[in-house]
Parts: C-alpha cells; structure tokens; sequence
C-alpha cells in the first residue's frame, strides 16, 4: 500500500485511470464487449505478424552486415519512429497542460503537484512506447524469429526512442509555453506535432522523387548519393542503428543516455507544469476578437445558413483545420510528382489517381464526421422548422464543397496530361468522398467539436467502414486509370462494401435515442 | 374572449416516452395562450423529457401534442415554426459571435434579415450583451452563454416559449434580466412554459403551476388554487410543493 500523495500513489491513481478509460474506449463502455475485445486485440497482433513476415521475408539476412547501407536503412526506421513518437508526445503534453479535468481538484490539495506531473510524463512516454511497440514490435519477434536474438535490441531502442522523444516534447512545449505564452502554445504545439510527425515521411518521398524519380523511399536511402553523404561508419551517429541491430554496448549506451536524459528533463519540467497549467486554465482560448461591427445581417435560405455556418467554423478554429487538412500535406509528394511528371512528360501521373480518391475519403470523413457528429448546437438545429433530412443534405454538401475546391486544382491539372484520367479522378474523388460521407452518417452520435482528435474511438466500425470504403474507391480508379475493364468488379466490390455497411448500421430510431438519452 | 375561442398554446393528450423505464406516462396538459405555465416536479420526474416531446427533440411511443392547434407530430415543420426553445446547457458556437449566431438563428427560421437584425440588437441590448456583441463566445461565461442561447431562442419571435431550467447558474443580475425579457415576451402575447427548481421565481412569476411526478400531472392551479387543495394556508411554495409530492408518493 502506497502513501497517498507519493509518487507510486499517483502512479497507481494514474494507471487506474487510465486503464478504465482504455477499456472504455475499446468496449465503447459495454462490460460483455471485454471477451470480444481481447479477441480482437489477439487476431490484430497476430495478423501484424503476418504482414511483417510478409513486408521482411528473410530480413534476418541484414543482421549480418552493418555496413553503411544496412545502418541509414535501420537509422531511417529509427528518426522514422522518433518524430511519430515526438508528435504524439508533444500532443499528450499539451493535453496536460490544458486539459482541466482533474487538475484543479490536485492542484488545490496539500498535495504535491510535481510528483503527480512526473507520473504523468511517465505515463506519456509509457503511452508513446506501447503505440510503437505495437505496431513496430511483430517486425522485431519476425527479425528475432528469423535472426537471432540480437535483434530484441529493438525493444530497447524503443524504449530509449520513446523516452527522448518525450523529454524533447516536454522542453519544446515548454519553451513555447515560456516563449509565445498559453494562449498560442496550444494551437501552436498541435500543429507542429502533426507537421513533425508527417515532415520525415514527406521530405524523404519528396526528396526520392527529386533525386530517383519515384516515390520509393528505399530506392533512396540506398543510394550512392546519401551513403556519400551521411557520416563515417565508426560515427557515434550510428549507435542507434547498432543498438537496434544487436550491439550490446552500443544499446547500454543508448538506453543509458536517453534514460539520463529524460530523467533531468521530468527532474527540470515537472515542477514548472503546475504553474503553466494554472496559467492555461486562467486563458480563455482564443481571446475576445471583435470583428464586424459595421456588417448588416445576411439572412439565408436554411440550407445555405447551415453551409455557410460549416465554413466559418472551420474557418475559424486554425486547430481543428490544420488537424483535417493535415491529410492534406501527404498530397504534396504526389503533388510534386505530378509537377516533375509535367516537366519530364512522363507517364506516372496514373500513380496519382488513387493517391487523390484515398485522400478524398480520408478528408471528407473528418469532415462529415464534423458537420454531422461534431454538431454543437443540435438542439437548435432539431428545433429548427426544417425537415431533418434537408438539414442533413446541407452538411452533406458543405462536405462535398470543400472537397471540391481542395480537389479541383489537381483534377484540372490531370486534365492536361489526360482528359480519361482526370474523369475517372473526379469520378473516384467523388464517390469516395461520398461514400466516407455516407458513413459517417449512418454511424453518427453526437459529441463535441473538440472531440475531434478522439472521433475514431466513438465508433470503431465506422472508422474501418470510412477507410475500407476510401481504400476500395482508390483501387477501381487505380484498376479503371490502368484501363482494365476488371474496374467494374473493384466498384461492385466498393458498392457491396457499402450496402454491408449500412446494414450495420444503427437504425434513424436508434440514432435519435443515442443522441437525445 | 378571443383567447377562449383561440386553440390552446399547447395541449398534450395521454402521452406517454419510456426508456428503459417509464419517463412519461399518459401525460395531459393543456396550457393556454399568453400564459406564463410553471412546469414543476422532483428531479427525473419527467419534465425535461415533456418539453423535449414538445420541441421535437424526442418522439413520444403515444399520445398527441397540439401547438395553437397544429399537430406537432403530423406537421413537427409547422410546429418548429413558432416554437422557442432553449435547454438547461446552453449551446451555441464557439467560434461565432452573438450577432452571427443570431444571424445563423435567423436562418434557420427564415426571418427576413432586416427584422432579424433589429430583433436581435433589441435582444442583445436587454440582455446586456452589447460590449460582446461582436466577439467570439468561446471566452463566455455561463452566463452569457446562456443569455446569447435564449436571445436565439427568441429572435424568431416565437409564440411558445419553452424553457428547461434557464435560470441555472446564472448571478442574480443576469436571472433578473432574463426574467424581465420573459416578462416581457408575455406581455407581448407570447406563451412561456418553463422548467425550474427556484420555486420562488415559480411563485412570483406563473400564472399557473402543474407539478409533475412519476411522469404524470399530480396538480395543476394557479397559486391560490394550490394552496386551497392542500390547504397550508399561505405557506411558500416549497412547503406545498413538498406536501403535492409526498402526498402523491403516498397514493401510490
């Protein structure tokens, strides 16, 4: 039995909480689901399994050799991983900063508040290393299987990874904290985890494009320009990638001095969380803005009101934007690929169809996941003297307007090279759109705006239905841009995707319950 | 004289909502034009779930609800049209300013935009929200919150006011004021129908109480009546309204 207020009371206190909000979260708060969810969780980490079997074959083969080439391949995977976990991390830290909850309960007890924030930058960075763990670990168990036991060095590096990674998310929201102040650290730490965690993949695609003319990462990191370019072979540099290859003392060293350096950094930062979050619970977010004073009231058609309701709300709130159109930065490779394409005359612009119609899906998803389930105010539109299903067609369509004016600049770009091509991208961006649309429409549950960042967990059939639906839409029009008639079967396949879908859906009965209950 | 020959502002005939169990059970009401009706009753005892049949927030499983004549479940569009609503937690939009979100309000209720507008100045000079009326409502208190929530309620001038617990949380100024623009929404001749569990305000305000509980009308009267059927002489309306439910948990 702990003391309270020590720091394994809070850890135990912080645990609790957070292992009941897990299986909240995967049980969508129903006890008979847990069985089910175990299930689940079993048959997803043995199918990672096998699709790391699938993705390394006989990876074991580069345990063998650490030669240059092996240690940027193994370095990428590593600064791969750091910046996903820094995103993730700097995320996790400005949630605590400014996520009220139960700080002020803590806060205004004898209780000492540093310790409970040293337990909870733990709990970040144990967050950090679990995601990565689960998704990077089937490669290591394949590589161990396959090469030996050196290989479990991986899980060290993980661990070390995960750690710096949150001390470095810890003193950057910090200092922003100290630099630009409560009021625009939020905003300013939200985007720049989500730039960070998708810059690395992003600038080394471009950067393969520019330099071998595809999208291939690998075909990059291995060749001769960067194995010139990056440091010698005895480099300290390296002794990540020597860690995660089996090198023992390479892996004490690393263990060691990320352990070190995330031990200071909570020993530095923890004491000072108390007072950012008492000075982020003091500042009303955004401010008071006065603008329009002199305007005359534009008074529309419902339809046209709710429309423009959805884009001054988007429009104004930078966070919730930059967080749905960040989706949007993974269309810069193509992007560029299509520009590079143009300069060359080349054929690859077909590649970019399905990148587009996946993108739509993705995007529109959030999208209507915003205008239908992230609805604010649903009592004044329910009482509004409008028929639901016209208030509904108006979302819809505020949906389908933003993606047409994101998506309109490429579709007319493909025009040049192919008027065939470009009709099945607007084809393909359309129904994708729609169909992720459609989705979140028969699962929709009402939930706040701010929610946004957890919209996955309020229905997880949803959210495979969305990507499923995207990822199939994407395939036809990748079958249909390579002219094959076999097109045809991939959209029966989509529309058959969708009918099953729906069938599981909730009924309208069901929905107004959940909402109004 | 007109008032006797016009239809009820709202008459609800045997209705009955139940969830896992029964929140409302053959429920009749009937609550005249240009009254100010005080719903009351203990917590969970159906008033919320009453008012949220009326709006068209929740289909009942039976029964009939008739708005000035209009069947709100056949026509809920026609209903909507005149009715105001406003709840307990006041929602509005972050990111729009009271005027926008009038301006949206307006919208949605197909109010002409030069009524509109003078409308919801009017509203936001009673409600004392001019100094806010061009900033975004993100950094509001509760207060204001609610008071921009029942100016939206009221800029399409609605001629059934149905209110759910309006005055909660609000300082005494601000529950002043909105009691002064329900007051004078009355007098105009509109009808409120309102939720609270501040008797006082139901005893300086109603021109009729009905007490709900268990999901049914337990009394019904103006003041005066009220207190005749118990017979506490003039007891504050807590002590009635604590003898209506005991009694009725005792006949049952």
């Amino acid at each position: 039995m702990s003391v309270p207020g020590s720091l394994t009371w809070f850890a135990q206190h912080e645990a609790r909480l957070a292992w009941r909000e897990m299986m909240s979260m995967m049980t969508a708060g129903r006890a008979d689901r847990e069985r089910k969810v175990a299930g689940g969780v079993i048959i997803f980490v043995v199918a990672l399994h096998g699709i790391a079997y699938l993705v390394l074959g006989r990876g074991g083969a580069l345990a063998q050799n650490h030669d240059l080439p092996a240690l940027v391949g193994v370095m990428a995977g590593i600064i791969l991983s750091c910046s996903a976990m820094l995103s993730q991390a700097m995320e996790s830290v400005t949630r605590t900063f400014y996520t009220r909850s139960d700080l002020e309960l803590i806060l205004s007890s004898p209780a000492r508040a540093q310790r409970l924030f040293a337990v909870r930058i733990g709990a970040i960075a144990s967050s950090v290393s679990l995601m990565s763990l689960l998704l990077i670990g089937p490669f290591i168990d394949v590589l161990v299987w396959q090469g030996g036991a050196k290989w479990l060095g991986g899980y060290g590096v993980i661990l070390a990874v995960s750690l710096v990674a949150t001390a470095v998310a810890v003193v950057l929201t910090a200092s922003l904290f100290q630099l630009i102040g409560p009021k625009r650290t939020r905003l300013v730490a939200q985007v720049a985890a989500a730039v960070i965690g998708a810059a690395f993949v992003i600038g080394l695609q471009m950067a393969a494009m520019f330099s071998t003319g595809t999208m291939s990462r690998l075909a990059f990191l291995q060749s001769t320009y960067v194995l010139a370019h990056v440091p010698a072979i005895d480099s300290v540099f390296w002794w990540p990638a020597r860690a995660a290859l089996g090198e023992v003392p390479a892996l004490a060293a690393v263990v060691g001095a990320c352990l070190l350096i995330f031990l200071i950094t909570t020993l530095v930062y923890a004491p000072r969380f108390a007072t950012f979050a008492i000075a982020a619970s003091s500042v009303a977010q955004g401010g008071v803005a006065t603008r329009g004073a002199g305007r005359t009231f534009r008074v529309e058609a419902a339809s046209s009101a709710l429309r423009r309701k959805e884009r001054l709300l988007l429009g104004r709130d930078p966070w919730l934007m930059s967080q749905s159109l960040m989706q949007l930065l993974y269309l810069l490779p193509p992007a560029v690929l299509l520009w590079h394409n143009y300069a060359s005359g080349g054929g690859a612009a077909i590649i970019l169809v399905p990148v587009l119609v996946m993108a739509a899906g993705q995007l529109a998803g959030g999208l209507a996941w915003l205008t239908i389930s992230g609805e604010d105010a649903p009592d004044l539109v329910l009482t509004a003297p409008v028929p639901q299903s016209r208030i509904l067609r108006a979302k819809i369509e505020a949906v389908m307007e933003c993606i047409a004016i994101v998506f309109c600049p490429f579709v007319i770009a493909l025009l040049l090279f192919s008027p065939s091509l470009a009709l099945i991208a607007a084809f393909g961006i359309g129904t994708s759109a729609a169909s992720a649309a459609m989705v979140q429409l028969w699962f929709r549950s009402q939930s706040k705006r701010s929610r946004f960042g957890r919209r996955h967990t309020s229905s997880r059939i949803a959210t495979i239905s969305e990507a499923l639906s995207s990822v199939t839409w994407a395939a036809a029009s990748a079958v249909a841009a390579a002219g094959s008639w076999l097109a045809v079967i991939v959209v029966a396949i989509a529309i058959g995707i969708l009918a099953l879908v729906r069938s599981f859906s909730p009924s309208a009965a069901q929905l107004r319950l959940r909402a109004h209950v | 004289m007109m008032q006797e020959l016009s239809p009820p502002a709202l008459e609800i005939r045997a209705l009955r909502k139940c969830f896992d169990k029964p929140a409302v059970e053959g429920l009749n009401l009937s609550v005249r034009p240009g009254e100010f009706y005080m719903l009351l009753g203990p917590n969970g005892a159906g008033k919320t779930t009453t008012l949220r049949m009326v709006s068209g927030l929740l289909q009942p499983d039976e029964g009939a609800i008739d708005v000035f004549g209009i069947d709100a479940l056949a026509d809920p569009v026609a209903a909507k049209q005149i009715i105001g609503w406003l709840s307990d937690e006041p929602m509005i939009y972050d990111k729009l300013t009271p005027l926008e979100y009038l301006e949206f309000v307006a919208g949605l209720w197909n109010v002409d935009a030069a009524v509109a507008e003078a409308r919801a100045r009017d509203l936001v000079g009673w409600l004392g929200l001019e100094k806010v009326a061009h900033a975004r409502c993100e950094a509001f208190s509760r207060g204001m919150r609610q008071k921009v929530a029942l100016a939206g309620a009221l800029v399409h001038e609605p001629k059934l006011i149905i209110l759910d617990e309006p005055l909660t949380g609000l300082d005494a100024g601000s529950a002043r004021l909105v009691k002064n623009v329900l007051a004078e929404r009355v007098r105009a001749g509109a009808t409120v129908i309102m939720t609270t569990h501040i008797l006082e305000i139901a005893e300086r305000m109603a021109d009729r109480i009905g007490v709900i509980s268990g999901g049914r009308l337990i009394a019904e009267g103006t003041l005066r009546e009220l207190r005749d059927r118990v017979g506490t002489g003039d007891s504050p309306l807590e002590d009635m309204f604590l003898t209506i439910v005991e009694q009725d948990a005792a006949a049952a």
